[in-house]
């Protein structure tokens, strides 16, 4: 197929990430009372976001040999 | 909890993706084949996913949860027996004649192999259920959407309806199996950390099992009943699921499991859609790795909500009541999700939610608009058409398809026992479905007659088993017995078993007799569509390890290994 899935899935994964990662940084710590105590916010936006760059990663680099 | 502006925000990104993936694969989109079967160019492990995602709509995953809470462990029988095997034996051995006859359906294989009026039979039956079971599952997400996001129903329903609409018009079936497979990677992102902290609140595995050990006992269980899959399955009386091992084994790991994994188009049409014979192959294969350890990710959510609602953990989680005074169980991973989750992960949460919504209501408007255009339309309404004329109908036949769904959900909405006598009916015609495939693709002298009976007279055994049992202490009517009580069983879940049982006997047995009374199809004619006339597929160009043989003895070997681990 044309578009490689793997593109938007990390463009996804990568804009969540980042999103949740910064909210995560900024947010007021109280609101992780109720995650008993931890900031998930930040620990799974960075796992979204190397998630999402890995996936990047292997559809930029499939397009990439494509081209050339 | 509501969710606040950041929610909002994620949930608006995942909407954005939807609609931009499907607006960036319009162009790809030129011929019938591109848009009902994404011209079969799928990788293996694209299809794999979303093989696995059509079937893990919300009303599955909720429900899912829910049984985790009622039954605990044993739930996992759906997945470890009710799945992955039939699963490998799709991929191992049916995959070849699905993949290698070029049918673009599974009622047109049954065309190829049989005849006209049993494709007929089942592309009819099939059509009107998938709209049917968009339409249900629709009418659940009004439901939810209206208490997690405070969305009335009209406004749930028309909105994910209208989302799904551009998508499939736009990209067709590659649209709908992108969407599967970002909404798997939600689903696994959304429910991962909802386990773990469900969990840690609760002091680890340990701690749940201690507390379900409780939650048995206050129901008259041997301590072990909700944390394991078999010990407890020698009597119907000793397991929750009032279920005996040998209607495990054989209604749900034989029958029901392979009549739906093996035959139901909206799953097999992934697989139709990879890129090459051994990619079909995989793509069940793929799909059983992650199913066998999906229990983790939606039963034992169910399981934490059930065991903290009678011991609670450190945060105080419990489940709401129904109004009848029972704890509601299918408000197990929505309510753990507004309970254990800040805003920005709720958004997440929320998503993942959203997201298998929309992609189980796709999965079943793509395959009704294939059944429909090459099924019902090109073979008894309009043939000999051009290509395009048949491209056009399939977007037509979307957008009918999506017309009726949003009615059926009003349906529903108005009169819910319409919709269980549906299902009911539903079940009966799919009950006998896998002995009409298994004959058909494994013995040359099953005829068109043969089947075409069959499926009716395994019908006809389903509902005449349902009508004269009932599970213990229910009235009769809809749960069964409407004609005269000959049989009681221990619960209803035993009661659909044996239906299937008895179906899928009936069905078989009377194919064979017919089929022997009845002149069969010249051998010629059956090349590429029976086991013993088609030639063998050699597999040496591939790497030993991405064998289909080979995969699925490892899943099996897997699966297994799980099911001792948690005997």
């Amino acid at each position: 197929m044309g578009l490689d899935i793997r593109v938007p899935l990390g463009v996804m994964f990568t804009t969540l990430g980042l999103l949740l990662t910064g909210f995560g940084f900024f947010s007021d710590p109280a609101i992780y009372q109720r995650s008993l105590g931890i900031d998930v916010n930040l620990w799974w936006g960075l796992a979204l976001l190397l998630f999402g760059t890995v996936m990047l990663f292997f559809g930029w680099r499939r397009a990439g040999r494509r081209t050339h | 909890m509501h969710p606040s502006e950041i929610d909002w925000v994620i949930m608006g990104v995942y909407f954005a993706f939807v609609l931009g993936v499907g607006y960036a694969l319009r162009r790809y989109v030129k011929t019938s084949t591109d848009y009902f079967l994404s011209g079969r160019s799928i990788p293996a492990w694209v299809a794999g996913l979303a093989f696995l995602s059509a079937n893990l709509g919300a009303q599955e995953v909720i429900g899912m949860a829910a049984s985790g809470a009622k039954y605990g462990m044993a739930t996992s029988h759906f997945y470890w027996v009710g799945a992955v095997p039939a699963m490998v034996f799709l991929g191992v051995f049916m995959m070849p004649f699905y993949y290698g006859s070029q049918a673009r359906s599974v009622p047109e294989y049954l065309k190829l192999r049989f005849d006209e009026k049993t494709r007929g039979l089942n592309a009819i039956s099939f059509a009107t259920m998938t709209v049917f079971s968009s339409g249900i599952s629709m009418y659940a997400m009004g439901l939810l959407l209206n208490l997690l996001l405070g969305w009335d129903f009209d406004t749930s329903v028309w909105l994910s309806a209208a989302v799904v609409l551009i998508y499939i018009l736009l990209g067709g079936l590659t649209s709908a199996i992108y969407n599967e497979v970002l909404q798997f990677f939600l689903i696994v992102f959304g429910f991962a950390p909802l386990v773990f902290l469900g969990l840690k609140d609760l002091g680890g595995w340990q701690g749940l099992t201690e507390r379900l050990t409780h939650v048995a006992t206050a129901q008259g269980f041997a301590p072990q009943a909700w944390s394991s899959t078999w010990s407890q399955m020698g009597d119907p009386t000793t397991n929750p699921m009032g279920v005996e091992w040998f209607g495990v084994a054989m209604g749900l790991g034989f029958v029901l499991s392979f009549g739906y994994w093996c035959t139901d188009f909206l799953v097999v049409q992934r697989a139709m859609a990879a890129d090459s014979m051994s990619a079909a192959r995989r793509t069940p294969l793929i799909a059983a790795v992650p199913k066998m350890l999906f229990p983790f990710l939606v039963i034992v959510p169910g399981m934490i909500a059930i065991a903290s609602s009678l011991r609670t953990g450190a945060s105080g989680f419990v489940l709401p009541h129904k109004p009848d005074g029972t704890l509601n169980y299918d408000l197990s991973i929505p309510m753990m999700l507004s309970h254990y989750f800040p805003h920005g992960m709720l958004g997440l949460g929320l998503t993942a939610l959203l997201a298998s919504f929309m992609s189980g209501m796709a999965g079943n408007v793509t395959a009704f608009n294939t059944v429909w255009t090459y099924d019902i339309y090109q073979a008894y309404i309009h043939r000999g058409a051009s290509d395009h004329h048949y491209l056009n109908m399939g977007r037509v036949a979307t957008v009918f398809g999506i017309a009726l769904s949003v009615a059926a959900a009003y349906v529903a909405n108005h009169f819910n026992n319409i919709m269980d006598m549906l299902q009911l009916l539903f079940a009966f015609v799919n009950a006998p479905l896998f002995a009409t495939f298994l004959l058909g693709m494994f013995w040359k002298r099953a005829t068109g007659h043969g089947a075409f009976t069959g499926l009716l007279s395994g019908t006809v055994a389903a509902a005449l088993h349902h009508g004269l049992t009932l599970p213990r202490g229910s009235i009769p009517g809809i749960k069964g017995g409407w004609l005269t009580l000959l049989h009681a069983y221990p619960s209803e879940m035993a009661q659909n078993f044996w239906t299937a049982i008895w179906a899928f006997t009936v069905c078989f047995v009377v194919t064979v007799a017919v089929s022997l009374i009845t002149r069969p199809r010249a051998e010629n004619e059956l090349v590429g569509l029976v086991y013993s006339l088609t030639p063998r597929l050699r597999e040496t160009d591939r790497a030993w390890y991405t064998r289909p043989a080979v995969l699925g003895l490892g899943v099996l070997a897997a699966t297994l290994l799980l099911n001792l681990l948690f005997w």
